[in-house]
């Protein structure tokens, strides 16, 4: 039972998505994803995928390179905007409401509910580290400094990073370490509260230490957001994910709670991966 | 707080605003070329390349009156000015771009620049001071060492430039042959920038030839045609500027026809230049 | 011993005994050394001109500098070739109120024409409009002077100076309760409309300073690094608020450096100043009236300059627009490099 050997597109929801959504440990879907392609050009990155994205859970996204997760992932908080050649179709519900594929669903709203990180932390140099985690309140028009001092607080609170730089929030943010810069990151992305927050392989640019942070962080956050997860490090999906699913070539190979699918995957593929023979 | 709304609105006047920067910008430039081109070329005529200007009573009185003198003198002294100053120019870019390590090149590079943003007149006092005074009288031959003074940190830069384009990778192919390092220079790193060279050269050589106030002060101005390098003599910008100031309506006619050269001049290398590049780096 | 490596029977044409000769290390032939001090030799042409510059500026012009005070010299108000009086005073009056005028007056829509094509514009739009700028660098100012002189001049004063002047001169019904209550000085500082005046160089002048400021901004705001705007982007920026927030601050280095630069070439702006300006030594300047400039003065009275001190007074002018010049350039070298993300002094 394959849920990779779909060449059939449906409308309504094929009957394997069904299966795949069996493995998946029941819990409210907060964003519902079914068929989503994207194309550059004529080359095929993201294959109809179907993924239910349970709420609360953190949800890992693995495979080799160039299979596809991040442009999955992308598609998500409608980054493809930006690029011409890129087309997305299929559909992503949040909260069964908001359809974020949906060219005439406004990308601004999404982005604030969806958020992102990405792989290499980019704290906007020109500005201290309060104003980095501010700005995307100051976007909304937020202006009165009581309301923001609160919200930067306690996003640097949930990001695990307020005691290491309340005494210095007016210095520049480039002046933090790699670790303390993903972490400003994250706490940027938080401060507006968002639903969602999907995470470009959030570690591979920084040490072990920092790593361990950012893995403590993704568990302890997932009470309060949703998150996606790419990650081509194995055993960090394997600490840090409840669930876990496998591209490869753009395809949606396998999905299931993390321990099951590392322990018994059912496709061959999937086995071969974990196992090592391909990377 | 901002509604979603309010912040579209205020991106859609930004963009409003932008094209109107635009439009403001846009339309004297346009306005300057079109001028030039109507009003100039309708003063060129044959007489215009094959007479010499004489005194203000010829145009006058309606006699043949051109400026052909003033287009040679401006295609000698110009000339004159790129034959010295290129092995400087050239020498001063090899150094810079071939030899990065060099104690020299930061404050070389430095001197370059602002030796660039000068106002071309201090060029041309340099010139009046060094040749002019001791010669006892203006020249073609100070004027085209102005223009060298005006050309060399221009072709500098432009030679520096088109030799840092070349990749080290086919410096170091040679050089692995064992050929030694000035053979390097001349046999692979030269040949291979030569199209941004030679157009850095004619870039530095139109602009020298659009720059009148050095040539005021050295090479002067003449109504009539001469070959003496030793005298006075016409060029392009400077006779633009006499014609143009001149209470003869006659001469304003000429001025425009100037102008038109000059500007088609700049518009040929500009667009040759680009043309030259773009076929490099598709 | 048998050898293992099979050599080859000698050829006849030279090769082998040309490889065989001994490689010597690079720099210790002398062809190289040859090259690199004849190579250097002719670099320093470049040192030697810019020495040279300065030394006979202030050989030739140091008479009346040390008459009348280095400070005295530069800020004295009469320049009368007659009776021997020269100070810089008006023409570095002239020189920085046109200079400023004209960088204000072309700043932003220079930044603005960078922010459209950088990041507004199709591509082949973008490419028409900056190599249209870019042209604009490149036309001669005595092209431009000769435009103003015969078009943008007269339509000037007829369109704008005259009415304006008159409208506080000799107010019309509506506007008389108003014009009255202005103080007098208003038309003392617009002055009688000439036909070339401060006001008229002033708008030439900074359509010519708009490419740098253009060329240089643009530069920067295309250097920007996607991931930043991508970050901004991400947290539900609209496209101006990406540019605002994100993209103009990151190339803030580049823009303030392309300013200065359109500064500097302002303050050298010879011809068009000449050509536009009205050519008047006495203060005080009026908008609408004729005035001068540090580099007009020079190339207007130089070949009448026959008596010493004149002409030494010229060049020494010319001095004080080499320093302006020097300290100009430096300044915005240094101040790109303090602001520019990511290099050492930011």
């Amino acid at each position: 039972m394959t849920v990779a050997s779909r060449t059939v597109p449906s409308p309504v929801a094929h009957p394997r998505a069904a299966e795949a959504a069996s493995t998946v440990p029941s819990a409210t879907v907060k964003l519902e994803v079914r068929d989503l392609t994207v194309r550059y050009g004529n080359d095929v990155a993201v294959d109809e995928v179907s993924l239910p994205v349970r709420a609360h859970r953190v949800t890992a996204l693995i495979g080799p390179s160039g299979c596809g997760k991040s442009s999955f992932l992308r598609a998500l908080n409608r980054m493809h905007d930006l690029t011409p050649s890129a087309k997305v179709s299929g559909s992503a519900v949040l909260d069964g409401g908001m359809e974020v594929c949906d060219p005439r669903s406004d990308p601004v709203t999404i982005r604030r509910k969806i958020g992102m990180v990405f792989q290499k932390p980019t704290p906007f140099p020109t500005m201290s580290i309060f104003d980095n985690v501010a700005a995307g309140l100051r976007l909304v028009g937020i202006r009165k400094r009581v309301v923001l001092d609160d919200a930067v607080e306690t996003a640097l609170r949930q990001a695990v990073l307020w005691d290491e730089v309340k005494d210095r929030l007016r210095a520049p943010a480039a002046g933090l370490s790699g670790g303390q810069q993903q972490r400003l990151s994250i706490a940027r992305a938080l401060a507006v509260r968002p639903e969602v927050l999907l995470m470009d392989e959030p570690t591979s640019a920084l040490d072990p230490q920092a790593t361990q942070a950012i893995e403590d962080l993704i568990l302890r956050l997932k009470d309060q957001v949703t998150i996606l997860v790419v990650t081509h490090n194995l055993q960090q999906a394997r600490r840090v994910s409840d669930v876990t699913a496998f591209f490869y070539l753009g395809r949606l190979i396998e999905a299931g709670e993390t321990e099951d699918l590392f322990a018994n995957p059912r496709e061959a593929r999937t086995a071969d991966y974990l196992s090592g023979r391909f990377g | 707080m901002l509604t979603l709304r309010a912040r579209r609105r205020r991106d859609a006047m930004v963009h409003a605003l932008l094209i109107l920067a635009v439009i403001i910008v846009m339309t004297p430039l346009l306005a300057v070329i079109s001028y030039v081109l109507v009003n100039g070329l309708g003063s060129l005529s044959l007489d215009f390349f094959t007479q010499d200007l004489g005194s203000p009573a010829r145009a006058q009185q309606g006699r043949p009156t051109g400026l052909m003198h003033t287009i040679i003198g401006t295609l000698v002294i110009d000339g004159l000015a790129l034959a010295f100053v290129l092995p400087f120019g050239i020498g001063a870019g090899v150094l810079l771009a071939e030899f990065p390590d060099h104690p020299l090149n930061p404050s070389l590079r430095v001197l370059t620049d602002t030796l660039n943003g000068m106002p071309a007149i201090l060029k041309g006092l340099l010139a009046y001071a060094l040749i002019v005074q001791p010669m006892g009288s203006f020249s073609a031959l100070s004027g085209s060492v102005a223009l060298a003074f005006v050309m060399l940190p221009i072709l500098a830069r432009a030679t520096e430039s088109a030799l840092a384009a070349v990749p080290w990778s086919l410096r170091e192919a040679t050089l692995a042959l064992g050929v030694p390092r000035w053979r390097v220079i001349l046999s692979t790193s030269m040949p291979a920038a030569r199209v941004p060279i030679v157009t850095g050269v004619l870039i530095a050589f139109a602009r020298a030839a659009g720059e009148a106030a050095p040539l005021m002060l050295t090479s002067f101005g003449n109504n009539y045609l001469t070959f003496d390098l030793l005298a006075p003599m016409d060029t392009l910008p400077q006779r633009l500027y006499s014609l143009a100031v001149s209470p003869y309506r006659e001469w304003h006619a000429m001025g425009w026809g100037a102008a038109v050269l000059l500007l088609g001049l700049v518009i040929i290398v500009f667009v040759g230049a680009r043309v030259a590049t773009r076929r490099r780096f598709p | 011993m048998r050898s293992v490596i099979e050599v080859p029977p000698p050829t006849r044409d030279g090769v082998d005994e040309a490889l065989a000769r001994p490689m010597p290390s690079r720099f210790r032939r002398p062809g190289d050394r040859a090259f690199l001090v004849l190579v250097t030799g002719l670099a320093l042409t470049v040192v030697a001109l810019a020495v040279a510059m300065g030394w006979v500026l202030w050989a030739e012009g140091r008479t009346p500098i040390e008459t009348f005070g280095f400070l005295g010299f530069l800020t004295g108000t009469a320049w009368n070739p007659v009776t021997g009086q020269f100070g810089t005073g008006p023409f570095l009056l002239g020189t920085l109120i046109t200079s400023v005028a004209a960088l204000a007056l072309s700043f932003f829509p220079a930044v603005a024409l960078a922010i459209y094509t950088a990041e507004y514009a199709p591509r082949w739009l973008a490419a028409f409009i900056d190599g249209t700028v870019d042209l604009l660098a490149a036309i001669p100012s005595v092209v431009l002077g000769i435009w103003g002189i015969f078009v943008l001049a007269p339509w000037l004063r007829d369109t704008f100076y005259l009415p304006v002047y008159l409208t506080f001169a000799r107010p019309p019904e509506w506007a008389a309760p108003v014009v009255d209550q202005l103080p007098a000085g208003v038309l003392a500082v617009l002055g009688t409309p000439q036909n070339y005046n401060m006001v008229t160089f002033t708008l030439v002048l900074a359509l010519m300073v708009v490419p740098f400021t253009t060329a240089l901004a643009r530069d920067a705001l295309r250097s920007v690094p996607i991931e930043q705007r991508e970050a901004m982007w991400a947290l539900g920026a609209t496209r101006w608020e990406v540019i605002r927030r994100t993209v103009v601050p990151y190339a803030r280095g580049g823009i303030v450096a392309g300013a200065i630069l359109a500064f500097g070439r302002a303050i050298g702006e010879t011809m068009a100043a000449a050509m536009l300006i009205g050519n008047s030594n006495k203060l005080p300047f009026t908008l609408f009236g004729p005035a001068a400039t540090m580099p007009s003065v020079i190339v207007n009275e130089f070949r009448e300059a026959v008596e010493n001190l004149h002409y030494s007074s010229l060049v020494a002018v010319g001095f004080y627009l080499f320093l302006l010049s020097l300290v100009i350039n430096l300044g915005a070298a240094w101040l790109q490099r303090r602001l520019t993300v990511g290099s050492r002094g930011s």
